[in-house]
This record gives C-alpha cells, sequence and structure tokens, in this order.
C-alpha cells in the first residue's frame, strides 16, 4: 500500500505545475460514464492528411505533387468540390454522405521541427503542451479524463492490442487485452490452473478474467483472413467490449510512414483503417449512434513529393472523425493553402488548430466534461476555443 | 523454513536450474556482482558516433541522388538493428548464465532506477552502450560514481533533454539573442526528484532551478569527443539545497560532480534508495526495519553499494516476506529458460530470430516491452501490474508455445517441477503437476503458477 501512496505522490508532483494536476484539482464533472462512447484510433508512423484528404482544389497542389494526391482524375472521390477521398477509404464514402465522417484537414499537436515519431507519438497521447521534457510525460490523456470521471471501473476503458498504449497509462484504472492473445488450454489444464491459482487472490483473479475473455474468441482466429485481419481483430474486439461494460476503447494502427512508394505504402494502411471503422460500426450495431471514432497521428507529412514517390515527416495533418454520433459530411477548420508563403517552415502544411482542441471538445459533448477541467487537468495549458461542433 | 541456496536464488537471482547448482551462501551471491562488468562485446559510446557520423554522410550522398550510397545507408542500418538485437540476446545469456544471477538483477535495477529510451536503432544503439559504460562498470562501487556516469553519460544527456539546455546568461546564449536560447530543467528534475533525493526528499523548486542552471555546458553531439561546453554554462554560483558551487572563474565539470557527489550524499538519497532496494528484493510494502538498517550503512559507507548488497542478502525479511514480488516479464522468462535447462552458451547459440521471437518480443505482450518503460521512473514494481490477465495470458501462451522450442525434450512434470521449484511448491502445484495431460501442459502450470511468478 505505502508503494501505491507513494507512486501517487510522486505523479501528483512531477511533470506539470501542481495547478495543473488532477489529483490537486477539486472540481470533478458529475455525470457517471453513461451510454456514450469514444474509441480513438492512433495512427502511428504520421499519415499524409494530403494524400488521404486531397485538396485538388488547391491550385498549388499539382506543382508539389506529381504521382499522389492527384484527385479525382486518378480515383480519388470528390467530398465538396476542393476535397478528394484517396480511393482506399472509398469504403467510407457511404458515412460520408450520410453525415457519420468527417474530417479536420490541417491540425496538429503542439510538437514542432524535430519531428521524431517517438517523440510526436509521446505528446500526441500525453496531449501535453511543449512545457515538458518527453520524458516527463507520464500519464495520457485518456488516462486523466478517466481519473476525473466518477464510477470508473476497470472495464470503462480498454487499450486493445499487443501495442502499448501511452493514452491510456496512468494511475486510474484501465483494461488491455490483444485478441490475438489465445490460450489454447484443455479443458483439464483449465481446471488445473483455477485449482493453482485457487488460494492467491491477485492470480486467481487475474487468471478467472483471462480465460473468461479468452473464451469467448472474440477477433482471434474468427477473423477472416486478409490484409486487413489484424485491424478487424482489433476493432471487432473493441466493438464487444464497448457493447458491454466498456464506454472508451483505445487502439492503434501502425503503417503510414511513406518516406517511398507512397501509393502501395498509403493504400494498404487507408484500407485498414477504413475495414476497422467499419467492423466497429457492424460490431457496435445500434450502440454505433452513440460513438465517436476518432483517428489521430503524430504529425503530418512535407507537402512535396520527394524523390522516392514518398513524403517524409511534416507538420500540419490530418484527423479523421466518424461514428454515429458525430456531425460529419464536411470538412471541419480553415484551408491553411499550399501557396510557398502558407507553409510551415516552407515545407509543410501549417496546422491551424491544435488536434487536443478536437479532442477535448468530443470529451465535453460526449462525457459532459468542464471546459476548466479539460484545459487544466486533461489537456494542461490548452485553450480550447470555440466548439467545432463535431458531435451531432 | 526455505533453504539458503534457494531463497537466494528465486529472490536475489533469476530462479533455480537442474544444471547450474544455487549459490551456497551470501559470499557466493554477492561474488556475483563483479561478474557483471562489462565484457568484451560491450557496445561503447564511440560505436554510436562512429554509426551516426557515417550515416550522415550517406544520407546525405542519397538525397544528392546517389542510389549506391541509399542502400550503402540501408545496409548500415540494418547492421546496427542486428548489433542491437545482439546486445539484447546477450542480455537474456547473460541473465541466464550467471550463476547467481544477483549481478545481473542489479543490471536490471539500476538500468530501470536509471531508465532512458531510445527510439531510432541508433538511438537504441546508444541505449546499450549506456548499460556497459554508465551501468555495468558502477555497480560494485559509491552511488555518486555511479550517478555522475549514468546522469552524463551521453544517452542520459538526450533523453532528459540536457541537449537543449542553455545558461540564459551564457555566452552561446548572449551571443545569438535571436535563438531564444534558455534552460530545461528535466535532467535537473529528475537527477533530484528519481535519481537521488526522491519526491519526498527535503528540496524546493528552487534547488531544481538552480540545479538546472548548474547543469549547463553538459552538452552530447555525435562529433565532439567532450561533454561539457563551458560557452553555453551559465555563468556565476549556483546554491543547490543550501550549498554554492562554481562561480570563481570558468564553468567547469568538477563543480558538477561536486554537486552530483553531494546529493549522492544525502540523508534522502539514502532513505530513497535503500527503500527502493527493498521494494524491488524483498516486498512493495517494505519492512521498515530492512530500509532502516540499509539506510543506516549508506550513510555510514558514504553509498558504498557494497556494503548495502551484504545486508541484504542476508537479511532474514527475504524469507519472511517470500513471494511477495512478482517476478517482471524479463525475470520470467529468463527464470522459465534457466528452470528449463538451458545454459548461458544455448541462449548465444540461438539464430538472432528465434531469440528475439522467442524471448525479446514476447515481453511485450506481457507489458514490458523491451527498452521502452512509459516514463524516467521506468517499469511499476507492484504485484498488480504484472499479474494482469492479459500479462498472465501472456505468460501462459508463451508457457504452451515457446518452451517445446527452447526445449524440444521435454522434461518429466515432476522433474520440472523440482527443478523450477525446488522444495518451495505449493502442495496445490505439486498435486495438480502430476494430473496434466500432456508433458508441454505441465510445464506451463508451473510455469504460469503463482508460486512461480512470486519470487
Amino acid at each position: 500500500m505505502l508503494n501505491r501512496r507513494l507512486f501517487l505522490k510522486s505523479s501528483a508532483l512531477i511533470g506539470c505545475s501542481a495547478a495543473a494536476h488532477p489529483l490537486l484539482n477539486s472540481i470533478a464533472f458529475a455525470s457517471a460514464p453513461g451510454e456514450n462512447r469514444l474509441v480513438v484510433i492512433i495512427l502511428r508512423g504520421a499519415m499524409d492528411g494530403l494524400d488521404a484528404f486531397q485538396p485538388y482544389g488547391d491550385p498549388n497542389l499539382r506543382a508539389l505533387r506529381r504521382t499522389i494526391s492527384t484527385g479525382p482524375e486518378d480515383g480519388a472521390h470528390d467530398l465538396d468540390g476542393f476535397f478528394a477521398l484517396h480511393p482506399a477509404l472509398s469504403p467510407l464514402l457511404p458515412l460520408w454522405r450520410s453525415g457519420e465522417m468527417g474530417f479536420a484537414p490541417a491540425v496538429s499537436t503542439p510538437y514542432r521541427d524535430k519531428r521524431s515519431h517517438f517523440d510526436g507519438q509521446d505528446m500526441l497521447e500525453a496531449g501535453t503542451g511543449t512545457d515538458l521534457g518527453e520524458g516527463s510525460q507520464r500519464d495520457g490523456w485518456l488516462n486523466r479524463l478517466l481519473q476525473q470521471m466518477p464510477g470508473v471501473q476497470s472495464e470503462t476503458a480498454y487499450a486493445v492490442g499487443v501495442e502499448e498504449m501511452r493514452i491510456l497509462s496512468g494511475e486510474a484504472p484501465s483494461m488491455s487485452w490483444a485478441p490475438e492473445l489465445r490460450l489454447e488450454l484443455s479443458p483439464q489444464a483449465q481446471m488445473l490452473l483455477e485449482r493453482v491459482y485457487h488460494d492467491d487472490p491477485l492470480f486467481q483473479a487475474a487468471g478467472a478474467q483471462a480465460m473468461e475473455i479468452a473464451s469467448m474468441e472474440i477477433g482471434g482466429e474468427k477473423e477472416e483472413g486478409g490484409p486487413t485481419r489484424d485491424a478487424r481483430a482489433l476493432a471487432r474486439f473493441a466493438a464487444d467490449r464497448l457493447n458491454q461494460e466498456t464506454r472508451i476503447a483505445s487502439f492503434s494502427l501502425p503503417g503510414w510512414d511513406s518516406h517511398a512508394r507512397q501509393p502501395q505504402v498509403i493504400s494498404r494502411a487507408l484500407e485498414r483503417l477504413a475495414d476497422a471503422i467499419l467492423t466497429l460500426r457492424d460490431g457496435l450495431g445500434r450502440n454505433w449512434s452513440r460513438t465517436t471514432v476518432l483517428a489521430m497521428t503524430e504529425f503530418g507529412r512535407t507537402v512535396r513529393e520527394n524523390g522516392s514517390g514518398g513524403t517524409d515527416h511534416g507538420t500540419g495533418g490530418a484527423m479523421l472523425m466518424a461514428g454515429g454520433a458525430v456531425r460529419g459530411g464536411k470538412a471541419l477548420g480553415r484551408w491553411p493553402g499550399l501557396g510557398e508563403g502558407d507553409l510551415y517552415a516552407g515545407r509543410d502544411l501549417m496546422p491551424v488548430r491544435d488536434i487536443r482542441a478536437y479532442a477535448a471538445w468530443a470529451l465535453r459533448d460526449l462525457f459532459d466534461v468542464p471546459r476548466d477541467l479539460l484545459e487544466t487537468a486533461v489537456f494542461p495549458g490548452l485553450d480550447m476555443g470555440g466548439n467545432p461542433r463535431i458531435l451531432a | 523454513m526455505v533453504a539458503y541456496p534457494e531463497l537466494a536464488a528465486i529472490r536475489l537471482g533469476f530462479g533455480l536450474s537442474p544444471l547450474i547448482p544455487p549459490p551456497t551462501d551470501a559470499a557466493a551471491v554477492l561474488a556475483s556482482v563483479a561478474s557483471a562488468a562489462p565484457d568484451a562485446h560491450a557496445v561503447r559510446t564511440q560505436d554510436f558516433r562512429e554509426a551516426t557520423i557515417a550515416r550522415a554522410e550517406l544520407v546525405q550522398k542519397a538525397r544528392d541522388g546517389d542510389e549506391a550510397a541509399r542502400q550503402e545507408a540501408q545496409r548500415q542500418r540494418d547492421e546496427v538493428v542486428e548489433r542491437n538485437g545482439h546486445a539484447v540476446q546477450r542480455r537474456f545469456a547473460r541473465a541466464v548464465g550467471d550463476p547467481a544471477g544477483f549481478g545481473e538483477r542489479l543490471v536490471q535495477f539500476w538500468a530501470d532506477h536509471f531508465t532512458v529510451r531510445g527510439g531510432n536503432p541508433f538511438q537504441i544503439l546508444l541505449a546499450n552502450a549506456f548499460i556497459d559504460e554508465a551501468i555495468r562498470p558502477h555497480l560494485n562501487g559509491h552511488f555518486a560514481d555511479l550517478l555522475f556516469a549514468a546522469d552524463t553519460h551521453p544517452m542520459m544527456l538526450g533523453y532528459l533533454d540536457q541537449n537543449s539546455s542553455v545558461g540564459p546568461r551564457s555566452r552561446s546564449a548572449r551571443n545569438r539573442p535571436d535563438r531564444k536560447l534558455g534552460l530545461n530543467e528535466n535532467l535537473a528534475r529528475e537527477m533530484i526528484e528519481l535519481h537521488t533525493l526522491g519526491v519526498d526528499g527535503d528540496y524546493g523548486q528552487r534547488d531544481v532551478r538552480q540545479l538546472a542552471k548548474l547543469l549547463t555546458g553538459l552538452r552530447f553531439n555525435a562529433r565532439r569527443d567532450e561533454i561539457f561546453l563551458p560557452q553555453l554554462a551559465e555563468p556565476g554560483a549556483e546554491t543547490v539545497l543550501g550549498k554554492s558551487y562554481g562561480g570563481d572563474g570558468e564553468a567547469d565539470l568538477g563543480d558538477i560532480r561536486a554537486a552530483m557527489t553531494d546529493l549522492a550524499l544525502h540523508p534522502s538519497t539514502a532513505e530513497h534508495l535503500s527503500r527502493k532496494l527493498v521494494v524491488h528484493f524483498v516486498d512493495d510494502d517494505p519492512p521498515e526495519d530492512l530500509v532502516r538498517r540499509l539506510t543506516a550503512a549508506w550513510q555510514d559507507s558514504d553509498g558504498h553499494l557494497p556494503a548495502l548488497y551484504a545486508i541484504l542478502v542476508e537479511a532474514p525479511e527475504l524469507e519472511t516476506h517470500f513471494r511477495k514480488k512478482v517476478r517482471q516479464p524479463f525475470d520470467f522468462i529468463v527464470a522459465s529458460v534457466r528452470a528449463l535447462g538451458l545454459t548461458g552458451d544455448d541462449v548465444l547459440g540461438l539464430e538472432l530470430t528465434k531469440a528475439r521471437n522467442w524471448l525479446q518480443y514476447p515481453m511485450t505482450g506481457m507489458g514490458q516491452r523491451w527498452g521502452m518503460p512509459v516514463g524516467p521512473d521506468g517499469w511499476p514494481e507492484g504485484a498488480s501490474s504484472w499479474a494482469t490477465p492479459q500479462g498472465l495470458a501472456a505468460r501462459i501462451q508463451w508457457s504452451l508455445r515457446f518452451t517445446p522450442r527452447l526445449q524440444p525434450d521435454l522434461p518429466q512434470p515432476e522433474a520440472f517441477l523440482a527443478a523450477a521449484l525446488g522444495s518451495t511448491a505449493s502442495e496445490a502445484l505439486q498435486w495438480a503437476v502430476p494430473k496434466a495431460e500432456t508433458a508441454r501442459e505441465a510445464v506451463m502450470i508451473v510455469l504460469a503458477s503463482a508460486d512461480f511468478n512470486r519470487r
């Protein structure tokens, strides 16, 4: 017990100023987790937003990119006369048309200039600003949200997949499970393990839960094969949990780092993303109408195509939102333009808004989290600005 | 009553082995600390410097369209990745092969106390050098020397942002007012809060700020030999915990070393580190009397680590708090491999892909991705952080899947139980193991049991 107490104290005093830390903040929001659901998908490797949502209406695009992001003439789907959806995302067109999918084309975390995947992802998941050193960011913003929620059980939030999710790490309880974990136990072995664990409460509880989750065989081997199988397995498991007690789920999809041969690289990644979202929709059934999916990446990519038919690490990028609860069918936020003077550092898309502001407004509208709590505890130092109204 | 050799192997080392006799006494346990010194395969900062400089040139040529340079850059990167893989394989092999295991356990402990985290393969190479240059050579000396080696190592200077800290009134800052150069407190904060006094220690924000100013000048660049550049240092003296450092003439590394030595000897440090050792080796809820004995030994010996180890390895609390700790994933895999009757040489003899797929990568599913703790406070200690549904499922799955590959000639159930747990197996486990339907499941039940996962 002492150990835990020390840990609590330590995390209360480390990292951010005392006033900004949730444990020292007496405000708490009143409502229990409720029926609304949130899925956060971390796109690891930096998605090229300019290729996913191609601004073909911007006259500068053609000069910057010759073989990629070539708009409707090469099969991308026009969305609004200015942006076109990458062909690999075409399975999501029905969601766009029914207003269940939208995007913000030019957002970013406060991370700038060094363009390291690891630092960028750390900052995205920590939800903090640049005032903290990379090493000081200990817990993730979804965990700090949970720390503020009344009535949180460990099942309230799930990190899905074998990949570590810093976004959920921290002192608030949460669950994690990887759909590929399968316990190929004979009935006899299972019975023997139960007996062996019987007198050890910690192992008894963990073992019983492990065997129960594994026995449900969600995702895992029942998922059909194919290149998007892993993504579907993650989404299937998340949907199943969200149909039970879980209200927040997070997983990551890798494979976005398209330095060369971008058409092949990004198509595979976008197909996985599209399938994950559609699997969530199918798995959630009528709960889809109360679900918001946010797909976020650590930063965007260079506006210019490089010499290998790819793009390099950039700054501003796109965020995708989907779900029955979102007010989609449009691009959110201003378009910064692609002219020479419009770019960040002469090479990257200029972010016009902090990606955390979108996440914060989603949390406010989904879970009734007060704004001052979001700006101090969940995203310390964030100015949320006006409500972009991504929820219906 | 658990006999000392079994108790020492399980609690202070990586468990029992059918091939390696457990340490007979405390002297044998303590002797293993010396054998954890750097070996002929040690990774050096110099390796990192050469690799990064060569890489920069190749990348530049590749940008200019040199296809051969592009391929060479890729080949060089692959080579670094492979070198890192071998370094991890050797960590496993040394832990499996260390007879008493205490020395390699201390490598894990101090590497975690001074947590660093690499990102790309080159940083990971430097993180491997950190183990061989900062941790291994100083396991058995004064804590002050370990602290200085760790917190001035190029890897730490990068990880805790010291490389971007500049004295606001330093020559560099005054010459380039446009660049808004300034302090970064990260290393100073963690040095006090995590590495020495601890968050409960007797210090204030002012001490952190002053130490950050004192640390200015510390800076690593792969193209330079020195790690201290006076032109970055804040001029004047700094006062940390009531004592003034520097201020007379040019700033130098000696002032920083003097401050670190005082931090190492501070009473809060003695208590913080003594408690941490007891939490790690004895009980998440540490017996206070043992903490006091270690603290006193720290103060009497000026933080001479062998003085603490000598008390720890003979502490009666090892037996009275038996099985209060849960093995972390690395310890679990090493202990399993030992119990299966593999030697360190067997582990070294594995092809690299097998070492990765059978030993290193499975740690991720158990919640301990190799070399990637979340923050500078390292991996959690609490039993409940590791005995989670997912963590346990991953251990069960690993036991079923990889033990037959590691040891195709699986031992008989009762023999394996004796090899893994000696006389310490519970009645329930002794009852269950012979009833398993296959040798593979019998091995799994032993390895997945609370008896084996606790120490």
